[in-house]
């Protein structure tokens, strides 16, 4: 029988979202397989989030110490690697942490490494068949993994639908005393907050979002202007923020700012997962690039194919003329 | 401080659209645009002003064909001090895994004290690094945007959700992966390359490495690309056609009724 382990990750005691896709996903790969929530912490905190996956896992492990208080991927990799059996497939998000943890897992596990999957068609022998997009969401693909020696695998966050309510009525399962030696050459000092800038874009309900197709830092004076007219602010996509022509705060997306606006006016962004992952609450949004192709035309309301250098101040002079 | 940057040659996300060829297993490649990966030029610009604080080298180092042997050349004519071409048709088909062991073998010939990769490439993995690290058993952190080098450690920020950053001390020798900006790459013109094109550059084959063929390649790999698809995404954007006067009318009626105007 296949054994499924997933890393749940949570904060401030309460379990991120993916912690509500990871059952989706496992019945996918493979729905008799078994199903362990694994997670590491310490204190009430950690107690806390393990009780609460009982209701969606039907076991539960836990491993408390101190040093893991604070998810440092060596520390958490030592730790899984004594506690998770050999051959099994563990699951993570892929994210942050998730980024920083799973590849060496995979060789420390001497166990099979597929990342950023967004869907599984199952297992057929040893072969665990799967997919995900490569090229910045471009393109496609379908990926084959060898499963035979186990499989440490990362999910798109978001892309399994979340099981609801309580599905299970699993038990808590200590396995701290197995952790083993913890020690690691990588110390967490202390996380930075974001500064924040002189505009709070999470505020905005309407929201003039530039990115790559802006060509040149001259150019954001027109975004500036069609936000003017639309009585909002200018935010942005990573590139931009990148190449230092707009201020941090000013970044929509997993590694900027969550905006919630009514109405989202993507100008040249071509829609990677991370930007849309900082858009929430189901925003109308309009989507103005050159490229026919760019992949923010498969999440937007209104799409228009146009440079957006030659659109946007005909748009702003025609509103202004309202 | 001696330090090695992985880069790698990829088709650029910038300067091409992409189509599946006719039977549809793999991309239309004829006329695709390849250049180093974004993220390894922020990896190099790195090194180098790491090299140009504290001393020491920069050694710039690919898996690939003949053709990847440009983008060593490029990142030198940034200012990376020499270059390393790991290319045999063994090579061909290998996984992330392949890809760490084939580094790790010249790796281990040298003697670095900082291993730079991009955070992550074309497939958008991130997984080299990562690997490359736990093979070497030395500590590693990923998507790094902060650097502060120090004796025998150092510190490094890393990029997490929210725009918050994690600090971290780490012993050298370590394995990071850089995020994109972290700083500011510098221009590279027809000259800088002209400088660097008669520099030689070493290559390095399968048996070179000491590296028996099954392990590595299309044989060795544990997770393998089948094919490209189209994914049914759903009717995706309402289009909006016609002059712009016409577009813009339309737009504009849509913006008032859903409270953007």
């Amino acid at each position: 029988m296949t054994q499924i382990f997933a890393y749940i990750p949570f904060s401030n005691g309460v379990a991120e979202d993916v912690a509500m896709e990871f059952p989706t996903a496992a019945a996918k790969i493979d729905k008799g397989a078994s199903l362990t929530a694994v997670l590491t912490g310490s204190g009430a905190d950690l107690d806390k989030v393990a009780n609460d996956m009982t209701g969606l896992y039907a076991e539960v492990i836990k491993i408390n110490h101190n040093d893991l208080a604070y998810p440092n991927a060596e520390v958490v990799r030592k730790a899984l690697v004594n506690v998770i059996p050999a051959g099994s497939i563990v699951l993570a998000p892929h994210n942050t942490f998730g980024m920083d943890l799973a590849p060496g897992l995979s060789v420390k596990m001497n166990a099979s490494y597929a990342a950023d999957i967004v869907d599984f068609a199952g297992v057929e022998g040893t072969v665990l068949k799967a997919s995900r997009q490569e090229l910045g969401g471009a393109v496609s693909t379908h990926v084959a993994i060898d499963i035979a020696s186990g499989a440490v695998i990362t999910i798109r966050p978001g892309s399994f639908a979340p099981v609801e309510g309580k599905t299970a009525s699993g038990a808590v399962v200590d396995k701290s005393a197995n952790a083993g030696d913890l020690s690691a050459k990588r110390k967490f000092l202390e996380v930075v907050q974001a500064e924040v800038g002189d505009v709070d874009i999470t505020k905005a309900d309407v929201l003039v979002s530039i990115g790559r197709g802006i060509e040149e830092q001259e150019n954001i004076e027109i975004a500036e202007e069609l936000a003017k007219a639309m009585k909002t602010v200018v935010s942005c996509s990573r590139p931009i923020v990148d190449a230092k022509w707009l201020e941090k705060g000013r970044q929509v997306g997993t590694s900027g700012k969550t905006v919630k606006p009514k109405v989202y006016m993507a100008m040249g962004i071509s829609g990677s997962f991370q930007h849309l992952g900082g858009l929430k609450g189901n925003p109308f949004i309009v989507a103005v690039n050159k490229n026919p192709k760019a992949p923010i035309f498969q999440v937007a309301d209104v799409g228009i194919v146009a440079n957006i250098i030659e659109f946007m101040p005909e748009l702003t002079s025609a509103i202004n003329d309202l | 401080m001696e330090i090695l940057v992985c880069v790698k040659r990829v088709p650029d996300t910038a300067e091409n659209e992409f189509e599946l060829n006719g039977a549809g297993n793999d991309l239309d490649r004829d006329d695709l645009v390849y250049s180093v990966n974004e993220w390894d030029n922020y990896a190099v610009e790195e090194a180098i002003q790491i090299v140009d604080k504290v001393g020491g080298n920069v050694t710039v180092i690919t898996v690939g064909d003949s053709e990847s042997e440009e983008v060593l050349r490029r990142e030198m004519a940034m200012g990376a001090n020499n270059g390393i071409l790991l290319s045999d048709d063994a090579f061909e088909g290998s996984d992330g895994k392949g890809i760490a062991a084939i580094l790790k073998a010249e790796i281990e010939k040298g003697k670095y004290d900082l291993i730079l990769t991009g955070a992550q490439a074309d497939e958008g993995a991130g997984q080299v690094g990562g690997m490359l690290a736990a093979m070497l058993d030395l500590p590693y952190a990923s998507l790094v945007n902060k650097i502060e080098v120090g004796e025998g450690k150092i510190k490094v920020g890393r990029e997490i959700e929210g725009g918050n950053q994690e600090m971290n001390e780490i012993s050298l020798p370590c394995v990071l992966s850089i995020q994109t900006g972290i700083n500011e790459p510098r221009y590279v013109g027809i000259r800088g390359i002209r400088k660097v094109a008669g520099v030689e550059i070493p290559v390095k084959s399968a048996s070179d490495l000491g590296i028996a063929a099954d392990s590595i390649g299309k044989a060795g790999a544990k997770t393998k690309r089948i094919d490209y698809f189209v994914p049914d995404l759903g009717a995706g954007a309402e289009m909006l056609e016609g002059s712009t006067d016409e577009i813009i009318a339309k737009l504009i009626e849509k913006l008032k009724a859903k409270g953007g105007l």
